[in-house]
């Protein structure tokens, strides 16, 4: 049979999780990644980095409404997903996170992102007329208070949120995880690390991907790239990328140390049809160079163009990294039988509505989407009520 | 009073929460069956529905009623736990109604290979041919007796 080499099980030699699922864990991961950037604003109180801080919400909240996209569109019926809603049950894992979505959704994003632009949204609704006016008089949901006090207890209750987002961003990318550590059934997957795992790339590359968000937006405006603010993210970058990939290794070193009755054909597999998106695409261009890049602008000091130059290509191979990843972790799963005795092959469609373009279109999209929140919401740090530039991101 | 007053636009908020809460709720009570929940995480009164439904197959006791002389081959044969409708198909029509309904004729060399196409996933002692090689596109009954397929002597049973 094409494709197959082996004995495979009929039921494996096509794969059911497509593309499609790769994309989704890359972009929910995107989205708790972004947001995790943002905290390190308000609780850990990392000044630098606050020119990113609202750039980071809208990214995250961008990102967050596309989610599920892939995910409806690969099971089709996507009228079906508020079943899940309206019946959960409660050994659902699904339907569960369905919860988590919505909480994230509704309770996190939306709400931090009301508090921290209220201000901006009142006094643009007062400084104009007609449907912009309507418009941003219902995004203030009739509020006119921008007083002192009022702002304070913004801040404070945006603090909250925040501190209560962080777990609520781990669970939301923990379940992903999840999902795949709990099929007991598939040992390429079946793994307790994996959710801590996926969160820790899902760091990784939301960070990447605000860094670059940011540096390409603050480039098209004509404006200076704020040094100290891409240095710190690109540090924390460093770090969260180590940890996440020396949990990686831990878990390759564990399946190679414990060598089960499923590790020769797993081996096979990473060694032939794996050794291009895993070996190297995932290690070697995606990880190991960006450490390395990394690692040495913590500790040499180049230009600030050599940085930035640095930065983009360090952050655009970590996207490649995570996504590869995604790709290993998803369709790897899927490419050897439960015999231990075959391995199928993955046929991508090109056009279909589980294809490269619809991946492509869906992992593209939240930018577009990002880009409306922006003209509706501007993030830029000289924008924000009573910004200094004497006193830059310290005031923010 | 005053922190009233400034904090009172996050009420605004928490008020859109409850409208989109209680909107889901209305939804809710409007879209899930009546009956969900009844007995399990289902719809209840799908169990009724699903009785209602007219009964296909008329079970093995119904054929052996009549056909008393092929009960009594099978039973002697390979394929005695195999029930007469799994191979020809659901036949409660034909039980109610023996004379003006009849089953159709079987082609033995698709229906056969059903079961007993060779492949590495069935047990090794289950009987399984690769039929272009084995037969050469005969029906199986050329030589074997479907209700007791077993080759004895030669000759066909």
């Amino acid at each position: 049979m094409g494709g197959v080499e082996g004995y495979m099980y009929p039921n494996e030699i096509n794969l059911y999780w497509s593309v499609l699922i790769v994309v989704y864990p890359y972009v929910t991961g995107l989205v708790a990644g972004a947001f995790i950037l943002a905290s390190l604003v308000r609780i850990f109180n990392v000044r630098e980095v606050a020119p990113t801080y609202r750039l980071a919400l809208l990214t995250a909240l961008a990102f967050l409404i596309v989610a599920p996209l892939p995910l409806l569109l690969h099971l089709g019926h996507p009228e079906r997903c508020f079943e899940m809603y309206f019946t959960p049950h409660d050994t659902s894992a699904m339907a569960m996170f369905g919860y988590v979505y919505i909480w994230y959704l509704m309770a996190v994003l939306l709400f931090e992102i009301w508090l921290d632009f209220r201000q901006d949204i009142i006094l643009t609704a007062r400084s104009s007329t007609g449907l912009k006016r309507l418009l941003y008089r219902l995004l203030s949901l009739g509020s006119n208070n921008i007083s002192e006090h009022a702002l304070a207890v913004d801040e404070r209750a945006g603090w909250i949120v925040t501190l209560i987002g962080i777990p609520s961003a781990f669970l939301l990318h923990g379940y992903v995880g999840f999902i795949f550590g709990s099929i007991k059934a598939n040992p390429w997957w079946s793994s307790p690390l994996m959710p801590v795992v996926f969160i820790f790339s899902a760091m990784v590359s939301g960070i990447a991907l605000v860094l670059m968000v940011y540096m390409f937006t603050t480039r098209v405006r004509g404006r200076q790239i704020d040094m100290p603010c891409v240095d710190t993210i690109a540090k924390y970058l460093f770090y969260i990328f180590i940890i996440d990939f020396v949990l990686e290794m831990l878990d390759l070193v564990h399946r190679i140390y414990v060598a089960d009755e499923s590790f020769r054909s797993i081996s096979f597999m990473v060694h032939t049809k794996l050794y291009f998106s895993q070996i190297v695409l995932q290690i070697y261009v995606g990880t190991l160079v960006p450490l390395l890049l990394l690692g040495i602008i913590q500790i040499t000091r180049f230009s600030p163009s050599v940085r930035k130059a640095i930065y983009v290509v360090s952050a655009a191979l970590v996207e490649v990294a995570v996504l590869s990843m995604r790709w290993n972790v998803v369709i790897g799963g899927q490419l050897f039988s439960k015999s231990f005795l075959g391995y199928t092959t993955y046929k991508i469609g090109l056009i279909t509505h589980e294809g490269v373009f619809m991946a492509a279109f869906l992992t593209l999209l939240p930018l577009g989407i990002l880009w409306v929140l922006v003209k509706i919401l501007p993030p830029w740090p000289e924008r924000k009520p009573g910004f200094n530039h004497a006193r830059d991101a310290s005031t923010l | 009073m005053k922190t009233f007053r400034d904090s009172e636009h996050l009420l605004r908020f928490a008020l859109l929460f409850a409208i989109v809460f209680v909107l889901f709720l209305v939804v809710r009570h409007f879209v899930v069956p009546r009956s969900f929940g009844e007995y399990g995480h289902y719809r209840g009164a799908a169990i009724a529905e699903i009785a209602a439904r007219p009964i296909h197959f008329a079970g093995q006791s119904a054929c052996e009623t009549c056909h008393t002389d092929i009960a009594a081959t099978k039973k002697a044969g390979m394929h005695a736990g195999v029930h007469c409708e799994a191979c020809h198909g659901p036949l409660a029509s034909h039980a109610a109604n023996p004379a003006s309904v009849q089953p159709p004729k079987l082609d033995t060399a698709v229906l056969c290979v059903r079961c007993h196409a060779a492949s590495a996933a069935k047990p090794k002692n289950f009987p399984q041919v690769a039929a272009a090689q084995h037969s050469g596109g005969l029906a199986c009954e050329t030589c074997h007796h479907p209700h007791s397929p077993a080759i004895q002597g030669g000759g066909a049973k």
